[in-house]
């Protein structure tokens, strides 16, 4: 008598350490084999595009804290961007060094978090401590400007809420000097850590053209071998004034593209990160946060689509106005929304332990996905 | 890399006034060009494929309720639209080439169906669902279309149309709690 197997279908989540959040994956197994996976989200939708019809642009700004919290000035930095696109405003170039700073600082804090979860997925647990204590100090900057550690509503339509303290710019560079050696640090417990390199060389290959048509952006589309970067390739703010690099996947200890890779750049971007922010941190110039924040945003009648390069990938703003005090619809892209999709094309045929660590590799945050 | 117009204009030569509707630079920033909805798969399959223009990426496509219809009041005062249209956006993007471009497509509100993308670039599959879940625009030959974000059993209403109105129960348990 033959033997007879049929699929399994595996739930994994919305409650699971892995899935960072509550995303619930339906997985079809044969035997250890994933053969399907599919993502399902929702669970914590709360229809930020809905609220927006209802409020005026400011009112806005803290509801877009919430997306990806774990880089809410980013969120801001991409939103007031989009704003004063369309409504013409030109901010002062303090405002600009400021932001960049700001922003710069914020996708450490974020990729510190998305490298030391990742290895907290593949079982390192000791990374995650160190690296939660750099951020830490990246959050009492933040701090030390705005009384917030992690949603911020800093940035306002034409300006900041507030003038940077004049402690800061010594702090900030206390804190380049202290962070450096983590990285090294880093590299030695973890990136070319041999159990590491195992679990996650080869694991989750995703190619440069699957990458561009998936929409995918961010690191998982530079670990993929694309050299784009929005802060270079469609520029805004004050990007082009800077001198940094682009760091893209090259397949080190394994595949271009693999999970490793994905790993890799982020922390090969921390270090240009900290490049940015030590070529403004001296030249801030001198001037009025406040000189061009609008008593009352006169919003001309239009629609714009604007993006910034957020931490986890192309953060895209789609406002359409008709000239009253509340937009007629706001549409976000969520980097993390789309690079989700491709989760199912990535994990097919690998294990289901291996699920975990492309999942991981591909850092997601679920309030930004679900909205 | 073109201008919206320069596509606008190739395009129009292309496929023809039934199909290319429209070049709208009224609206300030994005310019728009209309695309009959029925056609909208192969404007974009040549708009991918196309050697001069090369939009190999999706950024974003979303969906719009324009509220244009004629708004009438039922019995206990509630308004719906009525007639009018919903709408499609996609801001197209070509890495390669670096232009961006803007369409629309826009479906009656009442039957609304527009061709999917999803085989063209597969960033549409989630969007396309989306609009789907949030607007009820029907996305044909979509491989998948259910619902993404809210639950599967939310009924006959999409949330994010102007005329939406909180249901007052959902399986049994009272929502404005």
């Amino acid at each position: 008598m033959a033997v007879k197997t049929e699929e399994l279908v595996l739930n994994m989540g919305p409650q699971h350490p892995s899935t960072h959040g509550v995303l619930r994956l339906l997985v079809e197994l044969d035997g250890e084999l994933v053969t399907d996976v599919k993502p399902i989200i929702g669970y914590l939708h709360r229809c930020f595009e809905k609220h927006c019809e209802h409020l005026t642009y400011p009112q806005i700004i803290p509801y877009t804290d919430r997306m990806d919290y774990l880089a809410s000035m980013y969120n801001n930095f991409g939103y007031v961007t989009a704003v004063e696109k369309l409504a013409g405003i030109q901010v002062p170039e303090r405002v600009e060094y400021i932001r960049v700073i700001m922003g710069e600082l914020q996708r450490i804090a974020s990729h510190l978090i998305a490298l030391g979860t990742y290895g907290l997925d593949i079982g390192a647990f000791t990374p995650f401590l160190f690296l939660f204590r750099d951020r830490e100090k990246i959050l009492d900057l933040f701090e030390m400007t705005c009384g917030a550690r992690l949603l911020y509503n800093y940035m306002w339509v034409g300006g900041v809420s507030h003038d940077i303290p004049s402690d800061f710019v010594p702090a900030v560079k206390k804190f380049i000097k202290e962070f450096r050696p983590t990285i090294v640090e880093l590299n030695d417990l973890l990136t070319y850590n041999k159990i590491f390199v195992e679990r996650t060389a080869n694991i989750g290959i995703l190619p440069a053209e699957t990458a561009i048509n998936y929409g995918i952006t961010g690191p998982n589309l530079r670990a993929s071998g694309v050299k784009w970067d929005l802060r270079k390739n469609d520029t805004y703010s004050i990007y082009n004034k800077f001198d940094f690099e682009i760091p893209v996947g090259e397949g080190k200890v394994g595949t271009v593209g693999d999970s490793w890779d994905r790993y890799y750049v982020r922390v090969l971007e921390v270090e240009q990160s900290l490049r940015i922010i030590e070529q403004a941190i001296d030249n801030i110039p001198d001037g009025d946060v406040f000189e061009a924040v609008p008593k009352r945003i006169k919003m001309p009648k239009g629609n714009v689509y604007h993006r910034v390069e957020n931490p986890k990938g192309e953060l895209g703003y789609f406002i359409m106005s008709d000239g009253k005090n509340n937009p007629t619809r706001v549409k976000v892209r969520p980097p993390s929304f789309v690079n989700l999709a491709v989760l199912g094309e990535l994990s097919r045929g690998h294990l289901v332990a291996d699920l975990i660590a492309i999942l991981g590799s591909l850092d997601i945050v679920l309030g930004e996905i679900d909205r | 890399m073109k201008t919206s117009e320069e596509i606008y204009n190739i395009l129009k030569e292309k496929f023809g006034e039934e199909v290319i509707l429209n070049f709208n630079t009224a609206e300030p920033i994005d310019a728009i060009i209309e695309v009959n909805p029925s056609k909208i798969n192969e404007v974009s399959k040549f708009l991918r494929d196309s050697e001069e223009l090369k939009f190999d990426t999706l950024m974003l496509l979303s969906g719009v309720d324009d509220a244009n219809g004629t708004k009438v009041k039922d019995e206990n005062e509630i308004e719906t639209i009525q007639g009018g249209t919903l709408s499609v956006y996609y801001h197209c993007h070509s890495m390669e080439i670096g232009h961006k471009v803007t369409l629309r497509v826009s479906t009656p509100r009442e039957n609304p169906q527009v061709q999917s993308v999803e085989r063209i670039w597969r960033a549409a599959d989630w969007h396309e669902r989306e609009a789907f879940d949030m607007f009820g625009i029907k996305f044909l030959n979509h491989h998948d279309l259910r619902r993404i974000l809210m639950p599967d059993d939310w009924g006959e209403r999409y949330p994010l149309r102007k005329d939406y109105v909180d249901p007052e129960y959902y399986n049994g348990i009272k929502i404005p709690y």
